[in-house]
């Protein structure tokens, strides 16, 4: 393990989630009597460190999504704190909820779908700037983040729909760059993606991880993926955090169903090359 | 005698007048056997599918022959086209929900296909759509029936689609990223349950994706699509452990595995520069040259042609038998 990971294992949580619980109120069933409620998250505990990669994976309906609102304030927990840079960012004043929208960004599934088929891709990257209201260079900052994320900068003048899925999805981190932001979440950023293209963007997270000392969060359905990218694994399953790990132990040595259940569903070539893919 | 294959592909091109999506495809599947195609999005293996379906979009022209059943379907009216889909060839999309109709039982549906291409009375295809249900292991088979594709899960409905795919004994399915839009836990159940129906009824399978892993799993040939023409084919086994086309090659090593996870955090994944080039603006030669690091001047002029089953490029990848010799 390098230095700036063993580092990482010493300093505290960056974020971090303490014993969260989400419920959502369904439809009443009969006239009398509370609604039903569905409880989404269950206890859930979840940390990064300055620097530090983690992942969360979890078949679709564990709570992944809720998760991901959570961590970055966009919904508030019923029970429960989340916690950034050591302050409670529900009761935090005015100036301390600042800090925390602009150094908690996102990356979302699809990049076609979350940038403005209408705007410039100059103009799409200043929108967090404008509407954090944050003071710098704006054309100097547009400039190093493309370069960033290895685009040149003449994308600035140019539309969504001339660039092809893996392009915009860099477009898409350049966005979350754009307010200098400590944690970056990234909720299944290449599962819209080809495979080759694939790969570009899972080096390009790790690169920025390493290079600008983020923090990632890589929210994913495959195990595979997910390993791939980060050094500590958390599974959720029926929304509890069912095991946490390093990605070779889950891999080795899964210890909860969940974990086994992802496991045995991963395929690779040389499984189905054996005629053991499907056992 | 050999069997008559269940589909003989020659020289498929189909484009709509400006643009060409596939550009000149040959290829057989043997009855009962199991070929994959493989591709990034752009490289035409979709176009391919609908072509073979006779579901081309408006303004979409395919040319060449595509023999199945004794019959060229190229040649075939849609009229002709349309009593043969889900009788002698039938097709898993990959989404589903769109595939089904949303106001008609997933029963109903079922039992539509089945009438309409044989003579069996209501309650037989009724018992036969039941069977066909119990068969993809969906429990609770007549409450399954009564529903609406809406109130299915995403693995469910693709099973329903499957079930109907294979309701009239088909010679041929094609697959189209059946389980891309699936939970991966899930895709794993659906291809063990379409592997286990093909491989029970003799049908042969074409399977589309861009998934190497799911191609390695369910068959026994491939043919690897870029820019709308195959640039490999050959025994899935061969092509994915040696691989001669520079593409292929990429593509299988761009695949996350443990030997990269057991590496440290600087690991890096291979992955192939640049993009898919668009249809409207294909470079010369060979079309994957601008993103191939063992390209020549002899690449960059003319187009390799695919002869057998090896790869269509003028600078293979040595194979491991030549890099291990002295």
């Amino acid at each position: 393990m390098n230095a700036s990971a063993s580092l990482s294992v010493l300093s505290a949580p960056l974020l971090e989630m303490r014993q969260v619980t989400q419920t959502y109120a369904l439809r009443r069933q009969s006239l009398f009597g509370a609604r039903p409620s569905l409880k989404v998250l269950d206890h859930v505990d979840l940390d990064v460190r300055p620097g530090e990669a983690v992942g969360l994976v979890g078949e679709s309906g564990s709570g992944k999504t809720t998760l991901t609102r959570i961590l970055t304030g966009s919904e508030r927990p019923q029970s429960g704190n989340v916690l950034f840079d050591g302050f409670d960012v529900w009761s935090a004043d005015r100036e301390k909820r600042r800090h925390f929208r602009r150094s908690v960004q996102i990356v979302l599934q699809n990049p076609r779908s979350s940038l403005d088929p209408r705007m410039r891709v100059g103009t799409s990257l200043l929108e967090p700037l404008r509407s954090l209201q944050i003071d710098c260079d704006h054309a100097a900052r547009v400039i190093e983040v493309l370069d960033q994320v290895g685009l040149g900068r003449n994308a600035i003048e140019r539309y969504p729909h001339e660039f092809s899925g893996g392009q915009l999805q860099r477009i898409a981190i350049a966005r979350a760059l754009m307010p200098g932001p400590k944690v970056l979440i990234a909720d299944e950023p290449v599962s819209a993606l080809d495979v080759s293209i694939q790969a570009q963007v899972l080096n390009l997270l790790k690169d920025l991880v390493r290079n600008l000392g983020l923090s990632l969060v890589f929210i994913a359905h495959d195990l595979s993926v997910v390993a791939y990218a980060t050094s500590r694994v958390f599974v959720m399953s029926s929304g509890k955090i069912v095991e946490v790990g390093r990605p070779l132990d889950l891999f080795t040595k899964p210890q909860a169903e969940a974990t086994r259940n992802l496991v045995g569903a991963v395929l690779s070539v040389e499984g189905g090359l054996a005629g053991t893919a499907l056992d | 005698m050999m069997a008559r294959p269940a589909l003989d592909v020659r020289d498929l091109v189909v484009g709509n007048g400006t643009l060409t999506a596939v550009r000149g495809v040959s290829f057989t599947v043997p009855a009962g056997g199991r070929m994959g195609l493989v591709g990034e999005s752009g490289s035409g293996k979709s176009m391919t599918a609908l072509a073979l379906m006779g579901l081309l979009p408006m303004g979409w022209n395919a040319a060449g022959s595509v023999l199945h059943d004794g019959v060229d379907l190229v040649q075939q009216s849609d009229r002709a086209m349309s009593a043969r889909r889900g009788r002698t060839l039938s097709m898993v999309f990959q989404d589903p929900l769109s595939a089904l109709d949303p106001v008609r039982r997933v029963g109903h549906q079922i039992t539509s296909v089945i009438r309409r291409h044989t003579d069996a009375d209501r309650r037989e295809a009724e018992r036969r759509a039941l069977e066909l249900i119990n068969q993809m292991k969906l429990p609770r088979g007549e409450q399954i029936l009564r529903a609406y594709p809406h109130e299915l899960s995403g693995g469910q409905r693709q099973r329903i689609m499957i079930a109907m795919a294979l309701a009239c004994y088909p010679q041929l399915i094609i697959a189209d990223e059946p389980t891309t839009a699936l939970d991966v836990t899930v895709q794993k159940q659906v291809l063990r349950l379409l592997n286990g129906a093909v491989k029970e009824r003799g049908c042969a399978l074409l399977m589309i994706t861009h998934d190497l892993p799911v191609i390695a799993a369910m068959c026994d040939t491939v043919a690897v699509m870029y820019a709308g023409r195959i640039v490999e084919m050959g025994p899935v086994a061969e092509v994915f452990r040696s691989p001669r086309h520079h593409y292929t090659r990429g593509l299988l090593d761009s695949q996350p595995t443990m030997d990269n996870i057991a590496l440290d955090g600087s690991s890096r994944l291979a992955s192939i520069p640049g993009m898919v080039p668009p249809l409207h603006d294909l470079p010369a030669g060979c079309a994957f040259h601008p993103r191939c690091n063992a390209a020549t001047d002899t690449c960059r002029m003319r187009m390799p042609e695919l002869v057998g089953d090896n790869a269509a490029c003028w600078n293979p990848v040595a194979a491991l038998a030549e890099l291990s010799a002295p």
